[in-house]
């Protein structure tokens, strides 16, 4: 895992030699910076990961974390038509099927998405256009990468919409956004998302906006769909719950960068990064009988510009303390390994975080 | 012109803002086309005023291009009470009598245009008698008989039908108005008028109640031209008068343009007035005065039709740049203040000339526009283009003099003999749609307040002044104690000019012009025997006119701001050119020609 | 769509007939609440008793307002005949009314001076849709440019500067100065190149202040609709930037552009008057003008209808227009 050992290297450290990714997917130390007239806003903060096809990654955190700073960054979604604004500055590296994407040329980025990756919003009444109907919106997404007649396009429409549980798919196929509910219009989002066979979709936050009945179906449809296309998918969410039966791995954010990361079942039953714990302890469970109350992290997330020194984290975290030398407020934490293929960025000892977890925490929730 | 008829001004902020519009044009035209002084030989300032212009230039043919800011109020004879409407109509009109085609003061006199001679008056006056030219014909080329001529003056009696014209003729013909005008006329000929026999259709004979001296003026005036009954349109008679003169209508859209083209069947040996010079006369109505001063300044017209002077930047550039082109005639028109004696304490002739003593007259005369543009100081109350007036040598209060500026003590001691010697409380009424008016009633404001006299300003809609101002009652109840107007002469006399002003008999209800409230025996027999007086003996009526304009102005009843000047522009392609006191100081329309036809 | 359609008109026939009654009230009712003779303001300076009554017995002024009012009503379908004192005056349909001014009906007047000002109208729009939208395009791709910071400082003069002024020194400038325009109005069917010429100047004019306007509207709205989520959704597609413009942007940018159109159009049908006078245009504008000067009521209230008629097709236009553009308010 050479990877993360550079994970704490210094800025501006040359990207161009590092070696090829073995991964579908690798981020190198990303870095999305935004100028502002306060400051710099480190939105993300040099980030790592990789996925593989047919696997699903879990990004997690609070609202300003950088998970959709993140997506929108693979996606290439920073440089295109940023008009007149200052630009965001964006550093690292992002490897997709052996392409380095924030050196290749835009348009050839631009000629990516959509195909090989794409994307599924939040709020699917505002990212569909409102004066175009589904079936022109899907079309249009064929065929700038297909080079066929609408007919055709159309009947490929047609039938994403039919594969992702509209009924009466043909006569839908010519409504608007607003004439759909919202669960039918996250469908037929998610039907253009696939209309290319994409093989990485990112869901930022797919259903955030949606009720919590057609949550599920959103969530067993994206799970089936990425059994049938065999893609890698990135699940954005500041909820636990969305990820715990979908994602392979879970990957925790916090103030721009990865607090905990590793294989699901690993995050879920052995967290060592209180932030987790908190993430765990605030997360609704039908899974527990008893259900006393959430336990809500407290305090709220750190200034991206002037963010705490030491980890990111010791405002907020009740075990500042435990480390010594005042370590939690001076030394940033480096990813560590915690277990196979396990890794979190905390001061305390192994032996302390297991205590914590096993002793105080996890008979809570 | 009973009544203001200058052209709707632009507000002020236009004017503000054309300045600098102007100051561009000023330099722009002073490199290209202006090479020393005038280009064209412009014959130079106050040529044709009161003189001809370019009578050797003229030369037959062409167009002869009018423009003005606002349309006549009917082209109809009978209808129109515009002074530009009655200078231009004599291109289609011709009456009985008409003025000289001569400049200035000789212009006002009458001289024979369809009759032979002057006509035979009869030793009481009351019975005017004329006889027809030959070879006078209407345009389809019918004779112009005695009945048409008739038939004309009928007409003013249909005021049902025909409003908006000057009623002179019924007055002198018909003061009871037994005649209810020829619409109504139940006999065959519709000639029912008693008061006008037509032996044959070459004799018309007048018969007036009581005599009139001015009577000749009044049939030289154009609500006295034939209509021919078969082309009689009735209230439409205006889009396309029948023509009698040595142009016809050919095209007239309303508020838009006027053309007349030679009327064939028109023969310069039957009149001895009309030289009808141009071929064509065009009259472009052009609602910006900027616009078509520029154009007037630059040649692409040739004469402002409706007379009222340049606008302020157009008259900057003029007097800049084409000074040569420039007339500065005084017209009829007298600007005034006047005391109605039915609001306190102007019912006291002391407290009238306190206010009179007060205002500073060259203060005033600036409001107006100052020397040229506005006028001369006015100093009585007959107008300089009228028979009698004395000009600013009578000025019995020296507002032109000594009193030029306001004499406080004179003031003083008048508020003094009148009882108030602290002063007292009135009312300025002024006309707020006249931004001259307003101003004048401004400075007269303090001015006033200096010797304590307190006056609010009064504003309301001109439109609106026959109910306001012209109602008696009123004035008494809104106590406006002084009424600042103008007027100027319907025809050049004491009496076109002063019986509406000054006749206890033409005090009315609404509608009244003698705001004054003037009833005094001795004015009202002065113009008896004014109208008593041999048509002829001249002196005489002059002496009379003289008299009634001392009575008037030592009655103070008015305090007189200016004698009017207007500032007009003499396109440099017109030729015979000259301004006559018969139109209050217009140019004569009538003879004007082109030097260059092919321009 | 076709019931939106028939809405909307229904929506506008009630409407036109609510505005002439408003405004016959306006010219007719009001008047005589606050005392003034109407028909002493038809006759003019010269308020002989005689034409007074000859007025108010021939356009009916004595009868009761809904009796004037219907035959108001009549007289646009069915023509109107005037008559009194031996006089008869006929109004063909549709008679919006006789000017005793100037002797002659209303609705000639109107349709002569119409295209005038709807040719100044339609010109200036070209005009201005043309050079504001893409200024405002252009500014707000290029945010915070040199060019968008001039665009803007010239669209804040063209707002400010009144049109008296601009046109004046326009007319100061090309026709009096230069001599390259005449600048005279020319009729269209006299000849194309002179109606071409008399126009340019009061088009470019008019333009001026609105293409400013539409410059500073387009560039905001551009702004606000690139923040927009489905903006990133196209281009999340893969779509050319371009595209993203031209295709999902301008489309919704055009929306509330449509909206002001329809307005400004209408008014500027009727509230020409300060350009047509600047440039003495014959048109609707001059018409009111002089019918205000001459206080000629029935033109003041014809122009007055034709006015509020355009404003209200215009209105309709953009409506429709708008639930082309716009499905959403096709189900309003």
């Amino acid at each position: 895992m050479t990877e993360l050992s550079k994970t704490g290297a210094a800025v501006g450290e040359p990207t161009s030699a590092s070696p090829a990714p073995t991964a579908f997917l690798e981020v190198r130390d990303l870095k999305v910076h935004f100028p502002t007239d306060d400051g710099l806003v480190k939105s993300v903060d040099g980030l790592s990961f990789k996925l593989e096809k047919g696997k699903t990654l879990g990004i997690v955190g609070e609202s300003g974390s950088g998970k959709s700073v993140t997506s929108l960054g693979i996606m290439g979604l920073h440089t295109a038509g940023q008009y007149g604004k200052r630009k965001a500055q964006i550093s690292g590296e992002i490897w997709l099927d052996g392409t380095e994407l924030l050196t290749s040329n835009p348009d050839d980025v631009r000629k990516l998405r959509g195909r090989q990756m794409s994307m599924i919003f939040q709020d699917p009444l505002s990212a569909l256009h409102p004066y175009y109907t589904i079936g022109q919106q899907i079309v249009e997404a064929y065929r700038i990468h297909h080079n066929v007649d609408k007919k055709t396009a159309k009947r490929r429409a047609i039938e994403m919409l039919d594969r992702v549980g509209i009924p009466q798919p043909d006569k839908r196929v010519d409504s608007y956004a607003h004439e759909f509910s919202g669960g039918m219009r996250q469908r037929a989002m998610i039907a253009m998302s696939l209309v290319n066979n994409p093989e990485l979709l990112i869901a930022d936050e797919p259903t955030t906006a949606l009720d919590v009945t057609v949550q599920a179906q959103i969530l067993d449809l994206i799970r089936d769909l990425q059994k049938e296309f065999g893609s890698a998918v990135i699940i954005i969410t500041h909820d636990l719950g969305v990820v715990a039966e979908l994602a392979d791995d879970i990957l925790v954010m916090y103030g721009g960068r990865c607090v905990e990361r590793g294989p699901a079942e690993k995050v879920f039953y052995e967290p060592r990064h209180p932030y987790t714990w908190g993430l765990l302890g605030s997360m609704p469970r039908l899974d527990r009988e008893q259900q006393d109350r959430l336990i809500p992290v407290k305090g709220s997330p750190p200034s991206l510009i002037n963010v705490p020194s030491g980890c990111a984290f010791n405002p907020r975290c009740p075990y500042a303390d435990v480390p010594k030398d005042n370590l939690t407020r001076t030394v940033r934490p480096e990813l560590t390994e915690v277990g196979s293929q396990h890794w979190a960025a905390c001061h305390m000892t192994q032996e302390q975080r297991e205590r914590i977890w096993t002793e105080e925490i996890a008979p809570k929730l | 012109m009973t009544t203001q008829r200058t052209s709707g001004r632009r507000k002020q902020a236009l004017a503000a803002a054309v300045g600098v519009a102007a100051l561009l044009t000023t330099a722009a035209c002073g490199g290209s086309n202006d090479n020393g002084g005038s280009k064209s030989g412009a014959p130079g300032f106050d040529a044709a005023n009161n003189k001809v212009a370019q009578a050797s230039e003229v030369k037959k043919g062409g167009e002869l291009k009018f423009v003005t800011t606002q349309d006549a109020d009917s082209w109809d004879t009978t209808r129109g009470y515009y002074g530009f409407m009655w200078d231009f109509s004599r291109y289609y009109s011709r009456q009985l009598l008409t003025y000289k085609t001569e400049p200035g003061a000789k212009g006002a006199e009458v001289t024979p245009d369809l009759a032979t001679d002057a006509g035979q008056v009869s030793a009481d006056g009351k019975t005017y008698t004329f006889k027809l030219r030959d070879g006078i014909t209407w345009e389809d080329g019918k004779p112009i008989t005695s009945q048409d001529i008739k038939y004309g003056i009928e007409r003013s009696w249909a005021q049902d039908v025909l409003s908006g014209g000057p009623v002179y003729l019924q007055q002198m013909l018909d003061p009871k108005g037994t005649y209810k005008g020829p619409y109504k006329d139940k006999s065959k000929d519709h000639l029912g008028l008693k008061a006008i026999d037509t032996p044959d259709a070459k004799t018309i004979v007048f018969h007036l109640p009581t005599a009139n001296s001015d009577f000749k003026q009044v049939l030289a005036m154009t609500s006295a031209s034939p209509v021919r009954q078969d082309k009689d349109t009735k209230s439409k008679y205006g889009l396309h008068p029948f023509s009698s003169g040595p142009y016809k209508f050919q095209s007239y859209s309303p508020g838009k343009k006027l053309v007349l083209v030679r009327n064939t069947n028109w023969k310069a040996s039957s009149d001895p007035v009309r030289k009808a010079y141009p071929d064509t006369i065009s009259l472009a109505i052009s609602s910006n005065q900027s616009d078509s001063d520029q154009r007037l300044i630059n040649g692409d017209y040739d004469i402002d039709a409706s007379q009222t002077g340049l606008g302020p930047q157009g008259r900057t550039i003029a007097l800049k740049q084409h000074k040569a082109n420039l007339d500065n005639p005084v017209s009829g028109f007298i600007r005034y203040a006047v005391f109605p004696q039915t609001v306190k304490p102007f019912d006291n002739i002391h407290c009238r000339k306190a206010v009179i003593y007060a205002a500073d007259h060259v203060s005033l005369q600036t409001a107006r526009g100052g020397p040229i543009a506005g006028g001369l100081i006015g100093t009585n109350m007959l107008p300089p283009s009228v028979p009698g007036s004395e000009g600013q040598k009578y000025d019995p209060y020296k507002i032109a003099g000594a009193n030029k500026n306001g004499n406080a003590t004179l003031a003083k001691q008048e508020l003094k003999a009148c009882g108030q010697p602290n002063g007292f409380k009135t009312t300025i009424a002024v006309r707020n749609n006249k931004q001259q008016e307003v101003a004048t009633a401004t400075s007269l404001q303090a001015a006033l307040k200096k010797v304590g006299i307190n006056a609010d300003i009064y504003q309301y809609d001109g439109s609106q002044s026959a109910g306001i101002i012209g109602a008696p009652a009123n004035v008494e109840k809104k106590k406006l104690g002084i009424i600042i107007m103008g007027w100027g002469p319907d025809f050049p006399s004491v009496q076109g000019y002063g019986i509406p002003l000054w006749s206890s008999k033409y005090i009315l209800q609404s509608g009244n012009n003698n705001f004054a409230m003037i009833k005094d025996k001795s004015i009202d027999g002065l113009f008896d025997q004014y109208n008593a007086t041999k048509a002829t003996d001249q002196a005489k009526k002059t002496d009379i006119a003289k008299e009634i304009n001392h009575k008037v102005s030592e009655g103070a009843y008015y305090l007189p701001f200016t004698f009017e000047r207007l500032l007009n522009f003499r396109g440099s392609n017109v030729a015979n050119i000259y301004t006559t006191d018969a139109y209050s100081g217009y140019y004569d329309f009538v003879n004007l020609g082109l030097k260059n036809p092919k321009k | 769509m076709l019931a939106y359609l028939i809405r909307r008109l229904f929506a506008a026939a009630v409407m036109l007939v609510v505005i002439i009654l408003v405004v016959f009230c306006i010219f007719f009712l009001v008047p005589k609440w606050a005392g003034v003779d109407i028909a002493t303001s038809f006759v003019g300076k010269q308020a002989d008793p005689a034409a007074v009554e000859a007025v108010r017995v021939k356009l009916g002024l004595g009868d009761p307002i809904f009796v004037q009012v219907w035959h108001f009503f009549k007289g646009i379908f069915a023509g109107r005949t005037y008559a009194a004192g031996g006089d008869v005056t006929h109004c063909a349909a549709p008679c919006f009314g006789y000017s005793f001014r100037s002797e002659q009906a209303v609705w000639p007047v109107l349709t002569d001076r119409f295209p005038v000002t709807l040719g100044l109208a339609l010109g200036a729009a070209v005009l201005w849709l043309i050079f504001g939208v893409s200024a405002g395009v252009l500014s707000a791709l290029k945010r915070g440019s040199l060019w968008d910071r001039s665009a803007m400082v010239v669209a804040l003069s063209g707002v400010s500067l009144p049109i008296y002024f601009t046109g004046l020194l326009s007319l100061a400038i090309f026709s009096y100065g230069l001599g390259w325009i005449d600048g005279q109005y020319v009729p269209i069917g006299d000849s194309f190149t002179g109606w071409l010429g008399g126009m340019i100047l009061p088009w470019v004019t008019l333009a001026f202040l609105y293409a400013a306007m539409y410059a500073r509207i387009t560039r905001a709205t551009m702004l606000e609709i690139l923040g927009e989520d489905y903006i990133r959704t196209a281009r999340a597609k893969g779509l050319k930037e371009q595209v993203v413009i031209r295709k999902h942007a301008m489309r919704s940018t055009l929306t509330p552009i449509l909206t002001m159109l329809g307005m400004d159009l209408g008014a500027l049908i009727g509230g020409a008057i300060l350009t047509e006078t600047t440039f003495s245009l014959p048109g609707l504008g001059q018409a009111v003008l002089n019918g205000i000067k001459n206080q000629d009521l029935p033109i003041i209230l014809g122009v007055t209808l034709i006015t509020s008629l355009a404003v209200l097709i215009a209105n309709l236009v953009v409506d429709v227009l708008y639930a082309v553009i716009d499905p959403r308010v096709r189900l309003a």
